[in-house]
């Protein structure tokens, strides 16, 4: 029921450029100067670095003088961003009411990925609440839910020992009942049941802007323009991207999503709630000794290497899929202060332990990867819903921390804002004030499900962890709070700040001193970037922008070392010298990126802006 | 001078991903991998595509032999401007023994059956690096073929082919129908944008079997098994030419 229609969107349109300078003048830090007006200004040469038109507009560039800008745009009911869990859910369960009413509904999803799942990266293990609600025969269809979880081991480690942590029932890290999978191959799953079901999926497409109505409403999203050189300047094969116009469209980009993060700018989404808080994720696959393979464990574990204060700990999972595959991996929390720790090397330190080591001795590495998640959990939900769409997700953020389980959640989200429209986007008349539908019943309905009670029980026990003892006080304070009163306290604690706010300058830390890859159960970055298949068209502008290309070598290098040199999982940012000796400058391999936001979360200056790169790049993840 | 043109598209694991060797070393792991368009497949169809625009072409239909998964690659050769596609159904243990000689002879049928006059593929693909099926196909047909092109265009009813060997480049005039296989050079393939894998959707894919065009797949090449290659190991540093001598003879090169 789609009608293909040409609109001649002229590229001067007005809701394009206000939503773009609204999200420019506020991210503007105050004291600094956007490279435009420094080069008036001041003899200063700061190398350029940032090409991409979101920072160097296009309107004023003589090399895009009579260049086509004009772009095709068809109309869907629904047009969902993003192919997750929370994504396909919403889909799914859209496409499950169409049919059950009997009602004609286009829904249209698009992912950056080349394909679904290739971007999915958890550890993970599934609680298998929301799929029972999606699909109750989940099982007869094929999913990929292989190996159920029959020990769950959790350790604090100490340098060379462990201490066992009994796993008593009601704990938040409890398993019982729960499907070790592997992510990407049940998001794959979820898109084969989408397209069965009739939703138009176009992985490869990334949605790069936010379209709004004269109204200031969202009318849909445009995809990316493909065929620009890395300078900006047009290829002959440039093209522009396409608009995809809906009633209501929702935003499931996962953690920090970029769309998100000008849409709660744009609409003012964060105003009652806490910043989010965040961790990054690392893991790796391992096809491991026969001998040591125990299908169905879970391993947990906190501490060593780590400090008291720096939140953070292990998974170790046994899948059992019919070959010796092990997915482990390491979290560490991005308000850590020190800004010479590497969480990557953490990760690799900490396989050497002697209680993990011997897992993965004779065995083999298949696959690397990294993400970030949030852990704000409930303090820093966002308003959901605005003019035109909602989030859902873990773009709005609804991980349960101490279990390290958001899938459900997210996957519940999704649905319930399938539910929410659903009665909405069929009526014959459109009841709504604005152009784009305004669905609040969304947000109702998820403050009145278990994700809401699910959420709140354990609101208290992360930012428990922000005490003198750290990691103790927060195991003790758990102990009490959630295991015995099961969450009920009144009171709610606040997170610290931002997690860009935490780091310290570099004169007030000490260096870790990290032992070197052996390059049989440690290995370097390099090696791991190459296994996670990450690979970008080469020509095409860094879509890690910076807004001030001075920031870094001034103010990041200058006072913190640099620490994204640390912190980015794939080695994408390197301070090498100038090539006329004196000084350092940023140089910034955009292709090795594997879009895990760490960088535009945890800069310090807030000065990175991950935008989007041309659809179909990134890493090439196989059921991660 | 309007002709119809067949193309030929080969789908494999995207150039860049790590290969896992099977454990039973029978193949390799295929489960889950990344595929796409075998990029000298992407330049024919580019190709094929600016000749139809060039007027010279009056009729584009992409052909791919494979599983179900192969309609994903017909579908992106649509996106690219093709007008409609072919897909020949070949699944499981017949698919892992397809190799050139059967691709070939279901060409040959099918450039009969459509009388198509110019077939146009990639030189290789990238996953066995044959470079055999176009030339095969020229000779099953009895066509003039202008294999690694990286030049095509029309003189009069014949085609001026600029083919890449190794002494450089050598220039031919065949008459059509012919075959030909595009190199690198041959141009740079257009994206397959949103728009026209919408568009791609309404266009129609036949589909049919080996046996509807009358050819035997049966293989005559039967794998015994797939290694990885040998793990590299670390070179020796010599301190002298003496020392480096002696090594040469003692490993029984010199």
């Amino acid at each position: 029921c789609g009608k293909i229609s040409r609109y001649i969107v002229v590229s001067r349109s007005h809701r394009c450029i206000r939503a773009l300078q609204t999200r420019q003048t506020e991210h503007a830090v105050p004291q600094l100067y956007t490279a435009l007006q420094r080069r008036a200004c001041s003899s200063l040469s700061v190398p350029r670095i940032t090409t991409h038109y979101t920072i160097h507009s296009r309107d004023k560039d003589p090399r895009w003088e009579g260049i086509e800008m004009e772009r095709f745009a068809d109309e869907a009911d629904v047009v969902i961003v993003g192919g997750g869990p929370a994504g396909l859910s919403a889909a799914i369960r859209l496409k499950q009411l169409a049919n059950e009413h009997e009602k004609e509904l286009r829904v249209c999803l698009v992912e950056k990925a080349s394909q679904i799942g290739a971007h999915t990266l958890s550890g993970a293990c599934l609680e298998p609440s929301a799929l029972n609600e999606l699909f109750p025969d989940w099982k007869e269809r094929g999913a990929p839910l292989n190996t159920e979880v029959t020990e769950d081991v959790f350790s604090i480690l100490t340098e060379k020992h462990r201490i066992p942590v009994p796993m008593l029932p009601g704990l938040p890290m409890q398993n019982h009942g729960n499907y070790i999978v592997r992510l990407g191959n049940f998001v794959r799953w979820l898109g084969e049941q989408a397209e069965e079901l009739g939703v138009e999926l176009y992985p490869g497409y990334a949605a790069s802007e936010v379209l709004f109505h004269e109204d200031g409403s969202v009318k849909g999203i445009a995809t990316n323009d493909v065929g620009i050189a890395k300078d900006g300047s047009p290829k002959d094969v440039f093209e522009r991207g396409m608009e995809l116009h809906a009633k209501v469209t929702l935003f499931g980009e996962g953690c920090h999503g970029h769309l998100a993060k000008q849409l709660y700018k744009q609409f003012n989404l964060r105003e009652n709630c806490e910043p989010q808080t965040y961790a990054i994720g690392l893991k790796e696959l391992w096809m491991i000794d026969e001998k040591k393979w125990r299908p169905g464990r879970v391993e947990h574990s906190v501490g060593w290497p780590l400090n008291r204060n720096t939140y953070g700990g292990s998974f170790l999972y046994h899948l059992n899929e019919g070959e010796p595959l092990v997915a482990l991996g390491f979290v560490i929390g991005l308000d850590y202060s020190n800004p010479y720790l590497s969480p990557f090397r953490e990760f690799q330190r900490w396989k050497h332990h002697p209680f993990v080591a011997p897992t993965l001795e004779g065995g083999n590495r298949i696959a690397y990867g990294a993400r970030a998640l949030n852990e704000g959990g409930f303090q820093s939900i966002p308003k959901l819903t605005f003019p035109g769409g909602l989030l859902i997700g873990c773009s709005p953020g609804f991980m349960n921390v101490p279990k390290i389980k958001g899938t459900h959640t997210a996957m519940k989200s999704g649905m319930l804002a399938a539910e929410a429209i659903f009665p909405q986007v069929v009526a014959e008349e459109l009841d709504s004030e604005t152009a784009g539908l305004h669905i609040p019943e969304y947000a109702e309905n998820l403050k009145n499900s278990w994700v809401w009670k699910e959420l709140r029980a354990v609101r208290n026990i992360r930012p428990s962890f922000h005490n003198y003892f750290g990691l103790y006080g927060g195991m003790v304070y758990t102990g009490i709070f959630y295991w015995i009163l099961r969450g009920k306290e009144p009171w709610t604690l606040k997170h610290c700040g931002t997690d860009a706010d935490q780091l310290k300058p570099a004169k007030d830390c000490t260096p870790i001193d990290y032992p070197k890859p052996d390059g049989k159960i440690s290995f370097d970055l390099l090696s791991s970037v190459a296994l996670s298949g990450t690979n970008h068209e080469g020509d095409q502008p860094a879509h890690l922008t910076l807004r001030d290309d001075g920031v870094p070598v001034a103010r990041n290098l200058g006072i913190y070392d640099g620490p994204e040199q640390r912190f980015c999982p794939a080695g994408v940012y390197e301070y090498v010298p100038l090539e006329t000796g004196d000084g350092m400058r940023l140089q910034i391999n955009a292709q090795n990126c594997v879009h895990c936001k760490t960088c535009d979360i945890k800069d310090p200056s807030q000065n990175i802006n991950w935008v989007v790169p041309e659809g179909g790049g990134g890493p090439a993840y196989n059921g991660m | 001078f309007q002709v119809g043109l067949l193309v030929s598209v080969k789908r494999f694991f995207l150039f860049l991903f790590e290969i896992r060797v099977k454990p039973d070393k029978s193949g390799v792991v295929t489960d889950g991998v990344k595929h796409s368009m075998n990029p000298f497949c992407e330049i024919a169809v580019e190709e094929a595509v600016k000749l139809k625009e060039k007027k010279l072409i009056k009729e584009v239909v992409a052909v791919s032999c494979g599983p179900q998964q192969a309609q994903e690659t017909i579908r992106t050769a649509l996106a690219m401007g093709a007008d409609r596609g072919i897909h020949v159904q070949v699944a499981g243990k017949d698919y892992e023994n397809l190799g050139p000689l059967q691709v070939s002879k279901i060409m040959a049928a099918l450039a009969k059956k459509e009388e198509a006059q110019l077939v146009i593929l990639g030189k290789q693909a990238i996953d066995d690096d044959c470079n055999q099926t176009g030339q095969m196909t020229a000779a099953l047909l009895d066509w003039p073929q202008g294999t690694f092109a990286s030049e095509v265009s029309f003189e009069g009813d014949k085609l001026k082919v600029v083919r890449e060997i190794d002494g450089g480049l050598e220039t031919i005039t065949i008459n059509t129908p012919a075959v030909v296989t595009a190199d690198l050079r041959l141009n740079t393939p257009r994206y397959a944008t949103l728009p026209n894998i919408m568009k791609a959707k309404k266009k129609k894919i036949a589909i049919m079997k080996p046996e509807d065009l009358g050819v035997d797949i049966t293989s005559r090449v039967e794998v015994l098994r797939v290694d990885e290659p040998p793990q590299r190991e670390a070179g020796v540093k010599v301190e002298t030419v003496q020392d480096l001598v002696g090594k040469l003879k003692d490993s029984g090169l010199v």
